[in-house]
């Protein structure tokens, strides 16, 4: 149940894309975001659909993984996509009662589907392929020109990563204490909303104390280890950017900013 | 391998599991299969243990009996009826086969021990008065003191919170009692404590009880019967002293007989003529002092 969660999770793998360093993967999720949504033309839509496309095969992620995490979203796509199928106007193809169907209608909802799509798919590419850790590290690192200007960068980088090393540890925990409370009789399942409000505490008490008992014993462990933040600081595995990784990304942003330019700039033509 | 003699007589188990098998993950990358045609059963006023290494699957089969997982395949019948079975409702399961979890003081939250007790109780639907006997009988069961009743479970010593727990089961009276590892992380005294109160809360309420362990010494002071699980099965089930009779089997596993039963051994091994039977160490004292008395070495004693 809770453990069929997908969002976020990590499959890992030893594919080009896994091994890709984390901030090259970063960035590149930004430049793909932000051709995606500048991209006005079919064009610009297709060469963004191939490089997502070669992505996923080269890492060998399931398709039917990116499905499932997609799931949730099925909603809100197809209503963006119905909405904007009777709503936009134009040259009309269909019409019935008070409804019209135009043909840049039809083509702007399957734009958009596609976008949120493609948007949704790119972001579970990352996190499919990217440990949670080195993500958290990536961030870090990406970030640290903040520093200089005072933001405790290495304080958020740390927060972040602790916070999601413990996301497994509290889903299994959650799901333990709610056996136990199952095997008591607590009902979780059935009631209105009030009742099933109420028959969260046997859970939810539980969870906080254990919680609280878990970063106590935390912070205890890290001053044995003598942490003291962030100054002089330094890390076991280095991230280091190859030369794979920069044509990688210096290519894929290259390709992703010039194809969404040129279609921006109107140089294909209609 | 056969049941102990005493249970069998043509009575039907109080609860049975046949043959099961559950995934973890299934459907995903990160398959793993816990248990696979596993069997297990116990009769009516039974004390059984199940034994195996971590990972063996002892947890997972456990929670296939009262119904929290759901088999993959195989059956769980409660006084012969499969649980899963149409008509069936899954909390009369899970009041009739009381299911203690490891450390189970994580999962006490009520402001009074008193409360967190009557939980169980209280979602049965019983009345008051019912709610308040089941209570103070089950917290004697465990050995709390009445005056700890009106305290916040998390001001109670590590021993007492472990034990409040328990008592949260056993308040719902239920038909089989399954404690797993109820003695995890508790100092000898403390072992001994908790399996005292389990085995006089069976002998005066007559339920049977299933004790989840790896140690064989606690199996072998309180179980009649016992089930060894390994590579997500069950390779022996048995009465004790049958099942300590196949020593290569268990060493095999990396378990072992009890020690005073190697001790025994041992002395056989050198010549002695001592029946290695026994198991506890009250059985292994008679067995020497017998050959003892006997051959007349008084330097063994």
């Amino acid at each position: 149940m809770l453990k069929d969660i997908t969002l976020g999770q990590y499959f890992p793998g030893t594919s080009l894309v896994h091994r890709l360093d984390p901030r090259a993967k970063l960035i590149l999720v930004f430049a793909f975001i932000t051709a995606l949504l500048t991209a006005n033309h079919a064009l610009t839509y297709l060469v963004i659909l191939l490089y997502l496309a070669l992505a996923v095969t080269v890492s060998r992620v399931r398709p039917s993984a990116l499905a499932r995490g997609m799931r949730p979203m099925a909603f809100i796509i197809l209503f963006t996509a119905v909405l904007n199928i009777f709503y936009t106007p134009g040259r009309p193809l269909v019409s019935f009662w008070i409804f019209t169907v135009s043909a840049e209608g039809v083509e702007r909802a399957v734009f958009m589907a596609l976008r949120l799509l493609m948007l949704i798919s790119c972001t579970f590419m990352l996190t499919y392929t990217t440990s949670p850790l080195a993500l958290a590290d990536a961030l870090g690192r990406l970030m640290s020109p903040l520093a200089k200007i005072r933001v405790p960068v290495h304080e958020f980088a740390m927060m972040m990563t602790i916070a999601l090393r413990f996301i497994p540890t509290i889903i299994e925990e959650t799901d333990k204490i709610m056996s136990a409370q199952k095997a008591r009789g607590a009902d979780f399942e059935t009631g209105n909303l009030f009742r099933r409000a109420k028959a969260l505490i046997p859970l939810l008490v539980p969870l906080f104390v254990g919680a609280f008992r878990r970063a106590d014993d935390l912070a205890v462990a890290m001053e044995c280890r003598c942490y003291h933040g962030g100054g002089g600081r330094t890390r076991m595995k280095q991230l280091r950017m190859t030369g794979v990784d920069a044509l990688v990304l210096t290519g894929s942003v290259a390709l992703l900013a010039g194809v969404s330019a040129l279609g921006r700039l109107g140089w294909f033509m209609r | 391998m056969t049941a102990p003699d005493v249970f069998v007589k043509g009575k039907p188990f109080l609860l049975e599991a046949r043959q099961i098998t559950y995934v973890y993950g299934r459907g995903t990358p990160f398959e793993k299969t816990a248990l696979d045609g596993a069997c297990f059963s116990v009769s009516a006023g039974e004390f059984a243990g199940i034994i195996g290494h971590t990972g063996s699957g002892k947890s997972t089969l456990i929670q296939h009996l009262n119904g929290l997982l759901k088999p993959h395949a195989g059956q769980v019948l409660l006084e012969g009826r499969d649980i899963w079975e149409k008509g069936v409702k899954m909390r009369d399961v899970r009041f009739a086969v009381g299911l203690v979890f490891q450390y189970p003081e994580y999962q006490l939250f009520e402001e009074t021990v008193e409360k967190d007790v009557s939980f169980g109780p209280a979602a049965m639907g019983l009345p008051e008065a019912d709610i308040r006997e089941r209570v103070s009988e089950a917290m004697a069961f465990v050995g709390l003191d009445k005056s700890v009743a009106q305290k916040s479970p998390f001001d109670l010593s590590g021993g007492q919170k472990r034990r409040a727990a328990i008592a949260g089961v056993i308040a719902m009276r239920p038909k089989v009692l399954v404690l797993d590892e109820p003695t995890a992380g508790l100092d000898p005294a403390g072992r001994r404590e908790i399996l005292g109160h389990i085995s006089e809360y069976r002998r005066q309420t007559g339920a049977a009880v299933v004790l989840v362990t790896h140690s064989m010494e606690d199996a072998a002071r309180v179980a009649d019967s016992l089930t060894v699980l390994a590579h997500a099965g069950d390779v022996l089930r048995g009465s004790l002293k049958d099942v300590f009779a196949q020593r290569e089997t268990l060493t095999g596993l990396g378990l072992d007989v009890p020690a005073v039963t190697r001790v025994l051994l041992r002395l056989r091994a050198l010549g002695l003529d001592v029946d290695a039977g026994a198991y506890t160490t009250e059985d292994a004292i008679k067995a020497i002092k017998e050959v003892s008395g006997s051959a007349q070495s008084p330097s063994l004693c």
